[in-house]
């Protein structure tokens, strides 16, 4: 099937099979390696990219599914000339990155929730911090640092 | 040691390599792809125990894409393994569900996934056995053929046992007032790193090269023995480590997958690549030691512990780990945490047809942890004394020699206790009345571990190559591995506050064994210790250049250079670094700013009875962790966890804190909610659903109050810290739940429904007591 998306600001016209996941979309046919495949099952949450302004995990969205869509994956938050975005800063600043496997999908999720509360005009609580990030798993830093770090992206 | 002013040592600095892992640059081992690489896939057993009759791979060897096919048959290898009882691929019988019976390379992993369903395997199924309890009866059938059990420990099935003993058990008995006898039983849990395992193999066939792109803790030992598998001169074999998603001890040992994967290159001529699932990393990675510990303590009528006696029984599964040498941790714990006259560990690793147990972060110290924690609580409601106070009695101080024979030239458990009971509000928390739906209760636990390595294999060591180059950059080439943890920016720390070099002109080269020279690997929270003081050992060799070409260039006598921002000064003079690296270079004596450095830790080889002190220092810790029980749910809320650690100097408060926090999400993992469930040897929970981690939610404040006790073995005073925050975690919450309910708990995890069914059990209890009192009364 042919389908047309943008992704990180790029459109691209592509040939896919109906089957194609758009994790592999994304890693495979477009070599974006930074979004990581960590468990395939929608439970991780290491592959999350922002479709159209919303986290979504790419391991369980099929690839035809993009057409006419917007797709931005952590690639698409800092280039050659740009500076890295603030989520990204954030997470160096406070520590929230270990072995950084789940660091791709922690910044796309704190991303998409945050463009959200500040559009809306919120800053959200702690709590409602913590709870955004809840279907992201991270095994070395125990969340206090990330969520820190996902805090600290409404500091002014 | 006195303390000295530092400029960057002790402040928060960022992660070296930040930025590439935030923007998702960073190579990992999923991320890698060669000219004309191949896909493996491996074809394990149905059955965890039963004779293979036959394989038929005929099927799969046509199938369109696929390139190769390994069966045993196919292979001359030496078995694998700590104790060399593990063939690559079965042959025979099949021991575990994670038997390797076939292999195959594609063009594609699509295409392997399909060709190794084509392999015909047929099996004759036997019944297995799944207890060590069992396997260690006469009529039990032998699980390893390899195993030496028979000829060493007196019976087929031990794969490994280990004997301790110190002081005079006997008498120590006959002095104590109150003597606890419990048994403990630990569940099987697994590393569950963000990143599935992987490797790509490339063999060249022109030169008999091998490179490997393994995600290994221990690239030289690694080195070694994927050499010794595959019947190859280790020289051959270069080691390259991508970007690590997560180790925690998972890939301390090499594992079938890897060999398999560079047979599969070797006989196709191109590279392959092996990436597991989240379901084949379920079943296949190591996990920690399940165990049964009984536990026998003692203290006298003012609450100074007498003696410790403990006989563990470990499943050690199908295959023999280094995981089997846990005990080496777990006894210095049983002799050592607290002073402890007499003390008798006597520790068996049984061969079951469950999955091998590995290496895991702690190291066999959470499970003993937890056994003597909690028979401290008991000893002390027994004795009528506080909790803190029992465990301060005994705890350990500077200066002690342990009946193990670890000398603690400095010492913090004393402080750390005091710390965490304060700061908890231990003492109002562990006495206020438990009513009402949700009750609050309070646990200590305390813990003692390697803190300047572990002289466990011949050498301990780590080496650096130093580099200034012609422009002032410094580039550090260190044996030891980055796995997440943060030693490479340690590292830069150091080069930063020795050499005055910003760290924007600082590399670390750290990935590959064709470059970099030796070091053991990354474990027994060693890194920052060994590699920060053989980074000091090469810097001081480093300055002797610098120093004396300096002092030539301005004519003056000295050798006290201060190094501060890319210059040298004394006094008056001052000259920039690069100057003299070039003038060393292009002027006599025409030399490179180059230099290189092995550092072997001062600790000494435990002997036959494992008495030695064999680390270069140790830490110490406390935790005092609130929990909240919902009496109605059964769910346990952690509320706040204190940590308090005698780090010797803190190097990178934030990495340092960031170590806390991993380590205590782990233990509360361990204590609350994760667990393997095993059915006659297959695994019923291999996901991310079945399997509970933590979540952001579930995550209490961890609030952390190091100790300094600047002990000179350190790099700056420094203790390896990052294996101790997880090991009383568990431990604590145990204690705190049952401070909460009044029920103890002998197991783990402290699942809500263990809660319901205590809870329900003293309900009954209670009523029992109350008809037995009726009764006495009426009668």
């Amino acid at each position: 099937m042919k389908i047309a998306f943008k992704i990180n600001g790029k459109s691209i016209t592509k040939e896919v099979r109906p089957s194609l996941l758009l994790i592999d979309l994304i890693r495979d046919v477009l070599k974006l390696k930074g979004t990581k495949p960590g468990c395939l099952e929608g439970e991780c949450g290491a592959c999350t990219v922002i479709i159209d302004g919303y986290a979504i995990n790419s391991c369980l969205y099929l690839a035809i599914n993009v057409n006419g869509k917007e797709i931005t994956t952590i690639e698409g938050l800092s280039g050659t000339k740009s500076p890295l975005h603030k989520t990204q800063e954030k997470m160096i600043e406070h520590g929230g990155v270990q072995c950084g496997f789940c660091t791709s999908g922690m910044i796309m999720t704190t991303k998409a929730f945050s463009d959200k509360c500040i559009a809306e005009g919120i800053t959200p609580t702690r709590d409602e911090v913590k709870k955004s990030l809840e279907g992201n798993l991270c095994r070395c830093t125990g969340y206090v640092k990330i969520i820190d770090a996902a805090e600290a992206v409404y500091e002014n | 040691m006195m303390k000295k002013e530092l400029k960057v040592i002790g402040k928060s600095t960022k992660k070296l390599d930040g930025k590439a892992r935030v923007s998702g640059q960073a190579v990992y081992g999923h991320d890698i792809e060669l000219p004309n690489m191949l896909h493996g896939s491996i074809l394990r057993t149905k059955y965890p125990c039963a004779e293979i009759i036959s394989i038929d791979t005929s099927k799969a060897e046509v199938f369109e894409g696929v390139e190769c096919v390994i069966t045993a048959n196919d292979i001359d290898v030496n078995n694998i393994s700590y104790k060399r009882d593990h063939p690559i691929l079965k042959k025979g019988t099949v021991n575990c569900n994670r038997d390797e019976i076939a292999a195959v390379a594609a063009r594609n992993k699509e295409i392997a996934d399909k060709a190794i369903q084509l392999i015909e395997v047929k099996y004759k199924v036997k019944d297995g056995i799944y207890d060590p309890f069992e396997a260690l009866k006469d009529d039990a059938p032998r699980v390893n053929e390899f195993g030496k059990g028979a000829e060493k420990f007196g019976n087929k099935n031990i794969a490994e046992s280990f004997h301790y003993e110190h002081g005079d058990l006997e008498g120590q008995k006959a002095k104590s007032k109150v003597i606890i006898k419990k048994s403990y039983e630990l569940p099987r849990v697994t590393h569950a790193c963000m990143a599935t395992s992987n490797i790509t193999a490339d063999f060249n066939q022109l030169d008999g090269r091998l490179t490997l792109w393994s995600s290994t803790q221990v690239p030289f030992l690694y080195q070694r023995d994927i050499a010794h598998a595959l019947k190859m001169a280790p020289s051959l074999i270069r080691v390259i480590q991508p970007i690590i998603g997560g180790g925690f001890g998972s890939k301390l040992d090499m594992h079938p997958f890897e060999p398999i994967c560079a047979l599969l290159s070797i006989k196709s001529g191109k590279p392959v690549q092996i990436l597991f699932s989240r379901e084949e990393e379920f079943i296949l990675s190591p996990t920690r030691q399940p165990m049964v510990i009984e536990l026998t303590t003692g203290a006298d009528e003012n609450g100074k512990f007498t003696f410790r006696e403990v006989e563990i029984i470990k499943d050690n599964g199908a295959y023999t780990s280094w995981g089997a040498t846990t005990p080496f941790v777990m006894m210095q714990t049983y002799s050592s945490l607290y002073q402890v006259p007499a003390c008798k560990f006597d520790s068996h690793a049984i061969y079951t047809n469950n999955p091998f147990a590995g290496s895991f972060r702690g190291y066999g110290n959470p499970q003993a942890t937890f056994s003597i924690e909690t028979n401290i609580d008991l000893m002390a409601e027994e004795l009528g004394m506080d909790k803190g106070e029992i465990r301060l009695i005994n705890a350990n101080y500077k200066g002690e020699i342990t009946g193990q024979g670890l000398i603690y030239k400095t010492c913090g458990a004393i402080p750390a206790l005091e710390t965490v009971i304060r700061k908890s509000g231990f003492d109002q928390i562990v006495n206020e009345p438990k009513t009402g739906r949700y009750l609050r209760g309070i646990g200590l636990g305390s813990m003692l571990h390697v803190g300047g390595g572990a002289k466990i294999y011949r050498s301990d060591g780590c080496g650096t190559i130093l580099k200034l180059d012609d422009y002032g950059y410094l580039t550090i080439v260190t044996g030891s591995n980055e796995i997440g943890q943060g030693s490479e920016t340690v590292l830069a720390m150091i080069a930063i506050e020795e050499l005055g070099i910003p760290m924007d002109k600082i590399k670390v080269i750290n990935t590959d064994t064709d470059v970099k020279p030796w070091d053991v690997g990354v474990h027994a929270s060693r890194t920052s210790f060994v590699a920060g003081n053989s980074l000091l050992g090469a810097i001081k060799l480093l300055k002797e250049k610098l120093n004396s070409k300096a002092s030539e260039l301005l004519d003056i006598e000295t050798e006290n250079w201060d190094y501060m921002d890319g210059k040298m000064y004394f006094g008056e003079f001052e000259i920039n670094l690069d100057k003299v690296a070039r003038e060393i270079h292009f002027g006599p004596p025409h030399e490179l700013c180059t230099v290189s450095y092995f550092y072997e830790p001062p600790s000494s080889f435990q002997d036959k009875e494992y008495k030695g002190d064999v680390s270069g220092n140790y830490a110490f810790a406390s935790q005092a962790i609130e929990v909240e029980v919902d009496t109605v749910t059964g769910n346990i809320n952690v509320l706040s966890v204190h940590v308090s650690q005698d780090v010797g100097r803190v190097l990178n408060p934030i990495g340092l804190q960031g170590q806390m926090e991993g380590g205590v999400a782990t233990g509360a993992g361990y204590a609350l909610t994760e667990e393997m469930i095993y059915e006659k040897g297959m695994l019923k929970n291999p996901s991310f659903h079945g399997y509970k981690l933590l979540t952001t939610t579930d995550m209490p404040p961890v609030h952390f109050y190091p100790i300094e006790t600047y002990d000179e073995a350190g790099p700056y005073g420094s203790k390896g810290a990052g294996e101790a925050p997880l090991i009383p975690t568990a431990a604590a919450i145990a204690n705190a739940v049952s401070n909460a309910l009044g029920v103890r708990f002998y197991s783990l995890p402290i699942t809500a429904e263990k809660v319901l069914k205590a809870l329900s059990e003293k309900k009954n209890e209670l009523k029992l007591e109350r008809v037995y009192f009726k009764m006495s009364v009426e009668t």
